[in-house]
């Protein structure tokens, strides 16, 4: 790509000047504060039924683990669900701003969200931000033409496709579907089948860890199982339990309940103009 | 290898695209290998993509570009369509795109091949590389496999082939590309397009033919093994 010689006046969008001047910095070694990634490894397959989505639930901070059990798939719709990978901030920004459209469409048209709306809603703004906006997605649902499974990369690229891994621990997840996919899996396959996939990624692959969650979308309906595999518990808790020396003594306890200031009436007058 | 950095590389088509006029239509082809950095995003995608009912695209460059630029056509053609009563010719399609590729350029890195049929001059083909020109050819190659196909093209191509005779010497053009260039692989896709409609061919990988040095696609190591005279590697 070249450089404008010419100096033109802004034409207006997002001016990219400052992500410039962080690269400038960084190679010069000023480093920015370090972010909360999701390490990650989401996956996605589509089966005889519909959808079935997965991920695992390790947030880093860099080197830290900064939350063991995190949610990473997230509600779109009720028949679209999204998984994040990437910086935590940014898949929970984009995948909020985005339900909130949808929802706002459904009132405009009435009818039920389609999953090709949400991909175009996601990859627009994606593209605008020319990847700056770090969000990896997995967005599979189940419409009224059928279960749909994308995989949405920072720059705005979709790809459509009957299964997909994103994040860090995307390549041990995509090792296990290569080999054991196929066509018109039933439900409890599907379940394992992800399952698995996830565990490759949660054990071979240092960004991610704890444990599955799981989500499965079809025409009657959604089961968001959370947890639905934990194999990592903690172990080697001490049995006597941990006891810690009190070092401020209690000298007076006293309890004051709050008055009641408002006065609640059930039922009541509808509002009127 | 750094795994980090490659995931998070812009997701780039490799590619090699083709496309081809015959005497009655065109026949666009293209292989189906997406990548970020060194890992393959997608071993399946599809990189011919639909403008209108008679016209369509090859993408090849940067995956989220080349896909924007074509949703962004499509609209624009699909209202030229609706103003002009009658469906657009391949022309305006280059057109369209040709005015973002050259008004952006230094935003998008795309290269396009754009192929269609229309009444009023049948099949023709454009090729819009990265700056933006426009340039309408009987036939045009694209995309990082390309390099490997001028030759074969200065010898290989005629004019007035018949539909199989181009179609086959596409899927011929995209195989010998994949097997010389890292970064297009997986499956040879073709569209063909004439006044009687729109075609569209799936070749797997492995029923392509062989060239020098190529081996015959094996399921697993273990067959080998399990097979009762295992033949000595060689090497």
């Amino acid at each position: 790509m070249s450089k404008s010689v010419i100096e033109t006046p802004p034409k207006g969008g997002f001016s990219f000047d400052l992500c410039k001047r962080n690269e400038m910095l960084s190679k010069k070694g000023v480093n920015p504060p370090s972010f909360r990634k999701t390490g990650t490894t989401i996956v996605g397959l589509i089966f005889q039924d519909g959808v079935i989505l997965g991920a695992d639930t390790r947030a880093t901070e860099g080197p830290i683990v900064c939350d063991k059990n995190c949610e990473k798939i997230h509600y779109m719709a009720p028949n679209i669900y999204c998984c994040g990978a990437g910086t935590a901030a940014d898949t929970e920004a984009v995948t909020d701003m985005v339900s909130s459209q949808l929802q706002l469409h459904r009132y405009h048209t009435g009818r039920e969200s389609r999953v090709v709306t949400a991909l175009t809603l996601l990859k627009r703004h994606l593209f605008n931000y020319q990847g700056y906006v770090s969000a990896a997605l997995v967005l599979g649902g189940v419409d009224v033409s059928g279960p749909h499974l994308h995989t949405i990369y920072p720059h705005g690229s979709t790809d459509t496709l009957p299964f997909a891994t994103m994040g860090s621990g995307s390549l041990a997840a995509m090792a296990v579907f290569e080999s054991k996919y196929r066509e018109g899996l039933t439900r409890n396959e599907g379940i394992e089948l992800v399952t698995e996939a996830i565990c490759s990624g949660i054990f071979n692959d240092l960004g991610s860890g704890s444990n599955v969650d799981i989500c499965v979308i079809t025409k009657g309906g959604k089961e968001y199982l959370r947890n639905h595999l934990q194999p990592n518990p903690r172990t080697y808790t001490s049995s006597k339990g941990y006891s810690f020396p009190k070092k401020t003594e209690v000298l007076l306890t006293k309890i004051i309940p709050l008055k009641e200031k408002v006065e609640i009436i059930e039922g009541g007058d509808a509002m009127e103009e | 290898m750094d795994l980090e950095m490659n995931l998070n590389a812009p997701h780039s088509m490799g590619t090699t695209i083709i496309g081809v006029t015959y005497n009655g239509g065109v026949v666009l082809g293209a292989d189906s290998r997406t990548s970020t950095g060194m890992y393959v995003a997608n071993r399946a995608s599809d990189k011919i993509t639909q403008l209108t009912d008679n016209v369509y695209v090859c993408r090849s460059g940067s995956a989220a570009d080349s896909q924007i630029v074509s949703d962004y056509v499509r609209y624009f053609l699909h209202q030229h369509t609706i103003q002009l009563g009658q469906s657009a010719t391949s022309k305006v399609a280059a057109n369209l795109i040709r005015l973002l590729s050259y008004n952006n350029k230094n935003m998008l890195e795309t290269g396009l091949i754009v192929g269609g049929w229309d009444k009023y001059e049948g099949g023709k083909i454009y090729a819009i590389p990265l700056g933006g020109t426009l340039i309408e050819q009987p036939f045009a190659i694209g995309g990082s496999g390309s390099s490997y196909l001028y030759g074969f093209f200065d010898q290989a191509w005629k004019e007035g082939m018949t539909k199989d005779e181009a179609e086959q010497l596409v899927v011929k053009a995209v195989s010998l590309a994949i097997a010389r260039d890292g970064a297009s692989g997986g499956v040879v896709r073709t569209v063909i397009i004439n006044s009687e409609g729109v075609t569209r061919n799936f070749y797997p990988g492995d029923k392509l033919q062989l060239w020098h040095e190529e081996l015959e696609p094996q399921n697993s190591l273990l067959d080998l093994l399990n097979s009762s005279n295992p033949e000595p590697m060689n090497i």
